[in-house]
């Protein structure tokens, strides 16, 4: 089964993301890298390393979706994915789409039996996903 | 570039950073998240710390840089220590002679040519990592210029501390030139028009760095 792999500033955000995406799909492996080693707010290539590592095992090979959040994370993001091993990379795909949708739309997918490219392609795909009709009372110019 | 100069430069720069922590910071704080100077801080402690307890080799050069580098990309956290660290470790690399075997042969050229061999793979895996440019208001406007006149420099014979006094000039002067810039990378870039009429606060250390390198090599 496709793991995913949480990658953040905070750690304590990211366990609380874990608990959602449990919650939603509790068969799928998640693991987590936020903040740094010493435990402030911030990302460490090191520790995402780590995180990818520990999903790619989880998934028993099957692959990793990575979603992550703002600045610093997709740099060193980038750091981590060129330290490991091309046999490794080339199971592990990167999601462009928003953290906390992205994540819980990937475990539900994953828990289904995806392919990486499905899981990697539903969390894209919550980037262009409106969460609100477009009537929706209190958005600018709902004129409610 | 040798190694005692390496050690030099490195625990001045952390002095340095310590002593300008406020500044970044409030730099930082007018237009991104207010942590550069207290993240570079905590990634040059470590850095030195590991120097003083031996866990940093302090030679072979290339080693030092690695070493370094690995501290800063460990304990930083943000974008700054990622940078900083790559451009130290693609440097040590840029010291050795390709091929040169598992222990890494050192390239053998006068210091002021491995120098800027070094200086510049530094510069290139910064911009690589930060898909970044000049006039983007980032370090990078600090650390071409800065490039360009040590290059200049060692071409027209000059020592590696006459070297790196006009690559610190250049970069002082390319941190300045980022105020009227409009950040469109990292964090500041949230801010758009806004981001106008600041100092980048990563261009503000990386020419904080370059002159502890100057003032290192001056001896």
């Amino acid at each position: 089964m496709i793991a995913l792999a949480l990658v953040g500033h905070s750690g304590e955000l990211l366990r609380a993301l874990r608990e959602m995406v449990a919650q939603a799909a509790p068969a799928v492996p998640v693991a987590t890298a936020g903040g740094t080693a010493t435990g402030h707010l911030g990302t460490s290539s090191p520790g995402i390393g780590e995180a990818l590592w520990e999903a790619l095992r989880a998934s028993g090979g099957d692959g990793v979706v990575v979603l992550f959040d703002l600045g610093s994370a997709a740099l060193a993001l980038e750091m981590a994915l060129e330290e490991l091993p091309d046999r490794d990379r080339a199971r592990i795909a990167v999601s462009d789409g928003p953290l906390v949708e992205g994540a819980v739309r990937a475990a539900v997918e994953a828990a289904g039996g995806a392919s990486l490219a499905q899981v990697c392609a539903v969390a894209d795909g919550e980037r262009a996903t409106a969460k609100l009709p477009a009537d929706w009372p209190g958005r600018p110019g709902s004129g409610r | 570039m040798t190694d005692k100069l390496l050690v030099r430069w490195l625990s001045l720069a952390g002095a340095r950073v310590a002593a300008a922590r406020e500044r970044l910071t409030d730099l930082d704080a007018a237009i991104g998240d207010g942590d550069h100077g207290i993240n570079l801080d905590r990634g040059f402690r470590e850095l030195l710390r590991r120097l003083e307890t031996g866990l940093l080799e302090r030679d072979p050069p290339a080693a030092v840089l690695e070493g370094a580098g690995r501290a800063l990309i460990g304990t930083v956290g943000g974008a700054s220590g990622a940078l900083y660290g790559r451009g130290l470790q693609r440097a040590g690399a840029a010291l050795l002679v390709p091929g040169g075997g598992d222990a890494g042969r050192l390239d053998e050229r006068p210091r002021e040519e491995r120098a800027v061999v070094a200086f510049g793979a530094a510069v290139d895996a910064i911009a690589a990592l930060g898909h970044a440019t000049t006039g983007e208001k980032t370090m990078l406007d600090a650390l071409v210029p800065a490039r360009v006149a040590f290059e200049a420099a060692v071409g027209s014979g000059a020592t590696l501390a006459l070297a790196a006094r006009r690559a610190a000039e250049a970069a002082e002067a390319g941190a300045a030139s980022t105020i009227p810039l409009i950040a469109t990378k990292g964090r500041a870039s949230y801010l758009g028009e806004r981001s106008i009429g600041h100092l980048d606060p990563g261009a503000v250390s990386s020419a904080l760095l370059l002159r502890a390198l100057a003032d290192a090599a001056e001896g």
